[in-house]
């Protein structure tokens, strides 16, 4: 890594700085193997440094607007009570799920309510999970997200104390959904947050988890948070995050899966709103007959900058991906699409499909487009396409020949285009809420 | 399978047929690179003072460059210290007229089935060939004269048409694009110069033949091509060299200049030697290409068959500036053995109501690695920019690889921009059907190929075509999965 591919920042000797300060507050635990593996993403991180556009996996997205926040890094557990949020009206409403609450990285107790017996999936605050679970978490954590290469893992990985533990035992199915919030509370500063998330699935297990990133008030944040899951034979997961946060919050993420002998994943991916959002998921299919499904929806309207960077690693023979992403973008909004695909010379019959469309809606706004094939098997069906466009004129005519203004005809259009991606959502509460969200959208 | 495997093998044993050497004495600069050897080159070819502030500049802006390193393609470091900047066969006069040069040199042509004799030529194709640094003879010159067309080599043009080499040199491709640009700019030996006037349709197609056949020289020619408003050439490119241990680099930079309603077609059949099949030898062929669409209505098309070089790195590109001006990119790349190709387009799309048309066909076998990669950009500016581009890959032979890394950057809303990509192998059912009609698999496979890449063969001139199904059919033989 050349020196012309990082920032040289205030944030990151802050952060550096800071990480002493995070290793007083953990008390005894510093000895354990969970804090080796700190200390070294640190390092890490610092070596790494924040990347620029010069950096080909942040060719399209320049954060030189996060490096110039001036963050809090709050002080953490002895914060304030927690009975002084007023969060309901920002929850997603009629969803009998199991409920997460964490506001600036902290979770709260009493606002969180699980409803599953703790005989079919295990959710717990991460640090608590630490004292129940340390065998199963030092068995995964960080051993798929890679620290080495990507900055904002390493300084996640570093930070890694606050978060969620999600662990469903072999063969059981769990009906009631996970919904994790992560809610940003701009007004007693600029929080930053390092949420940091480990979902395991047993074998033949069943889950569905969600994540939704939410700020409160309009003030600058930042999330950086990482999430790793390993999904185990035959077991399948459904995984959905939306991100409806403020215009100046920013958001980084990294959601890792590894998936074993036929296990499914299947992902849903929306972005409505931020300063950057960033959004890494890597897939790496480590076995025979897996299959993984990816969804991606990004609606940037203002000065929102959305980039989706996927990667799916058919690292075995007789897998099977496919991704469809769609984005609408008005105003002055940036988009960026990165899908790679890589299909490792022993993986033959893969099978993997990827698609990408986009509309333009305003003269400001502006889409990069890169999605790409790299191919080491001769017996593969692989293909991928990308559109950018606008709204069909005919369409648009078609519709405003039977009495439909232009606006309405416009709207109806976009709801098509989303529908597609939206539709995959199978909790019905979410699928409403993601709906009544694009439609408020629309008639802004 | 071990039937068809055995098929494959026949096939990609077929030998690289132009690798003969022609036994000649040649002039020869000292090896290395430095001023002194700029200011030799410079020298040799009688050239103006400007000229070669030029090849300093760029030299001088050269040596603060980095070699890249990103494209998808391994090889050892180059010293550049270690090739030959100037190698020309030595004539002992200056030849008038086409009778008077060495009959070596002209069997060598003859043998590579270019005729320099052009009162035998039924086809119609004006030929400049060049042989290491310089340019031997060009056909054709009187004829194309009448009609007030320059075609010439970049020494003549230099000398005699210095004002129109002054304007267009550098303004497409700027001494500074590169590394590879710079190092040609600073050191370029020779190459073709075609100016076709106002209104006028280049009656035949012009056509310049590179052939590298001294060993450790490097190649580094330039071409320009300047077609004023309203007229028409195609152009075509054909290149060999013979068979080395060593490997020898070819780094050439082409500029072409389409003005209002021009139009240039430019075809190039490449068949650098590719190595030894053990990946020993080879040429590395660097060579920035690139077309500006300067006024409206202007069409740059480039079609490219890539078959040779152990390394291709290459990206013939179109700049459409001028409104409604098209782009168009056809290429066929075959990589076989340890060759290794890193090509594709970019076309930048800046005047309104631009269009661009991209297919690229890749085809790997053997243990080659093969990548195609591309960027459409579409400008703020550029109102109803459209682009269609298909990129296709068919591997044979589980040790390979085909890579697609297409860059896709619109800024206005009523871009149409569509960009489709499949890798698959040459489908078992496909195989069935022709054995099943008494089709053996080899000759299935052929056809199999020659289909895929039809969309492609179709847009050389037809005596290319023909030379370039052959081509393919030999880069292929024995690669059938």
């Amino acid at each position: 890594m050349n020196e012309t591919t990082t920032y040289t920042t205030d944030l990151k000797s802050r952060l550096l700085s800071s990480f002493s300060q995070f290793e007083k507050e953990l008390n005894g635990s510093i000895s354990s193997p969970i804090h080796t593996l700190r200390k070294d993403a640190l390092e890490q991180f610092d070596r790494l440094g924040f990347p620029t556009t010069k950096h080909e996996e942040w060719k399209y997205t320049d954060i030189k607007g996060l490096l110039k926040q001036d963050f809090d890094f709050a002080p953490t557990n002895n914060g304030v009570s927690t009975s002084v949020y007023d969060v309901q009206d920002l929850l997603i409403p009629d969803a009998e799920a199991n409920i997460l609450i964490f506001v600036n990285g902290i979770y709260q107790v009493g606002l969180s309510k699980i409803v599953s017996p703790s005989q079919d999936i295990i959710i717990k605050d991460f640090t608590e999970a630490y004292t129940t679970h340390a065998s199963v978490i030092d068995s995964y954590f960080a051993k798929f997200a890679a620290y080495n290469t990507n900055a904002f893992v390493a300084l996640n990985t570093a930070f890694a104390q606050k978060g969620s533990f999600i662990y469903v035992p072999n063969n059981k199915i769990v009906e009631k959904p996970v919904i994790i919030y992560h809610i940003a509370d701009t007004s007693v500063g600029k929080p930053v947050s390092m949420p940091r998330n480990l979902l395991v699935t047993g074998k033949n297990s069943q889950a569905s988890v969600v994540e939704v990133y939410l700020t409160k008030g309009e003030g600058t944040s930042f999330a950086n948070t990482v999430t790793e899951i390993v999904i185990q034979e035959n077991a399948s997961l459904e995984h959905i995050k939306i991100q409806n946060e403020g215009s100046e919050a920013y958001n980084i993420g990294t959601t890792q899966v590894y998936q074993v002998r036929d296990s499914k994943f299947f992902s849903v991916t929306i972005s409505l709103n931020g300063a950057i959002v960033r959004n890494d998921l890597n897939i790496v299919l480590d076995d025979q007959n897996c299959e993984a499904n990816l969804y991606g929806l990004y609606m940037p309207t203002g000065k929102t900058h959305i980039d989706n960077h996927s990667l799916v690693d058919h690292a075995k023979p007789h897998s099977y991906s496919n991704e469809l992403y769609k984005g609408i973008l008005d105003g002055k909004s940036t988009g960026v699409f990165n899908g790679k695909i890589f299909v490792r010379q022993d993986a033959q019959k893969t099978n993997a499909f990827q698609s990408n469309r986009n509309i333009l809606l305003s003269k400001e706004a502006s889409m990069n487009t890169k999605p790409q094939l790299e191919i080491f098997a001769d017996d593969v069906k692989c293909s991928h396409g990308a559109t950018t466009g606008q709204l069909d004129n005919d369409m648009l005519f078609y519709l405003r020949s039977r009495g439909i203004s232009l606006e309405k005809a416009k709207a109806l259009l976009m709801h098509a285009f989303a529908a597609d991606v939206v539709n995959q959502i199978k909790i019905e509460p979410v699928r409403h809420y993601i709906e009544n969200a694009i439609t408020s959208r629309l008639t802004e | 399978m071990s039937k068809d495997t055995q098929i494959l093998e026949n096939i990609t044993q077929s030998e690289y047929k132009y690798g003969f050497e022609t036994k000649i004495e040649a002039d020869e600069a000292p090896k290395g690179l430095s001023e002194d050897i700029i200011r030799f080159i410079s020298e040799k070819k009688k050239e103006p003072q400007w000229m070669l502030d030029w090849r300093l500049k760029a030299y001088r802006h050269w040596l603060t460059l980095k070699e890249p390193r990103w494209p998808n393609v391994t090889y050892p470091e180059i010293n550049y210290q270690d090739v030959i900047y100037y190698s020309a066969p030595k004539q002992k006069i200056k030849p008038n007229s086409l009778d008077e040069i060495d009959p070596e040199l002209r069997a060598t042509f003859e043998k590579l089935g270019i005729s320099l004799d052009e009162q035998k030529r039924l086809t119609g194709v004006a030929v400049d060939a060049v042989i290491d640094s310089v340019s031997i003879a060009t056909t054709f010159k009187k004829k194309l004269g009448e009609l007030g067309i320059i075609f010439c080599s970049m020494s003549e043009a230099v000398e005699n048409h210095p004002e129109l080499v002054k304007k267009y040199i550098g303004s497409v491709v700027p001494a500074s694009d590169n590394y590879f640009a710079a190092l040609n700019s600073a050191v370029f030996s020779d190459g073709s110069f075609c100016y076709i006037p106002k209104g006028v349709r280049c009656p035949m197609e012009l056509s310049t033949y590179f052939r590298i056949n001294a060993a450790n020289t490097g190649q580094f020619e330039r071409t320009l091509i300047v077609a004023d408003e309203g007229s028409y050439v195609s152009y075509l490119e054909g290149c060999t060299a013979p068979m080395r241990d060593e490997n020898q680099l070819h780094a050439a930079v082409v500029e072409i200049i389409a003005h209002e309603k021009a139009e240039v077609k430019y075809s190039t059949v490449q068949n650098w030697y590719p190595g030894s099949k053990e990946g020993k030898g080879g040429i590395y062929n660097f060579v920035t290409k690139r077309g500006i669409c300067l006024g409206d209505y202007s069409k740059i098309s480039w079609t490219q068959v890539e078959t040779g070089s152990a390394i291709t790195w290459k990206y013939p590109s179109v700049i459409l500036k001028g409104d409604y001006s098209v782009g168009e990119f056809y290429s066929v790349a075959v990589t076989n053995n340890y060759q290794q190709a890193d090509t594709g387009t970019k076309m930048i799309h800046i005047g309104k109501n631009t269009k661009s048309r991209i297919v690229s066909k890749g085809i790997s076998a053997g243990k080659s690695q093969n990548s195609y990669r591309g960027l459409v950009r579409v400008l703020r500016r550029a109102e109803n920019a459209r682009n269609f581009s298909q990129c296709d890959s068919l591997l044979m032979g589980d040790r390979c690889g085909a890579h697609t890394f297409p860059y896709i950057e619109v800024d206005n809303p009523t871009a149409q921009v569509e960009h489709e990509a499949t890798t698959s192998k040459i489908g078992e059912d496909q195989i069935f059907y022709c054995n099943q009609r008494g089709i053996d698999t080899e000759t299935a496979v052929a056809l199999i190929v020659n289909g895929y890449a039809k969309e492609v063969l179709n847009q050389l001139p037809m005596e290319f075509a023909v030379e370039a199904q052959k081509l393919l059919a030999i880069s292929l033989e024995g690669s059938v999965g």
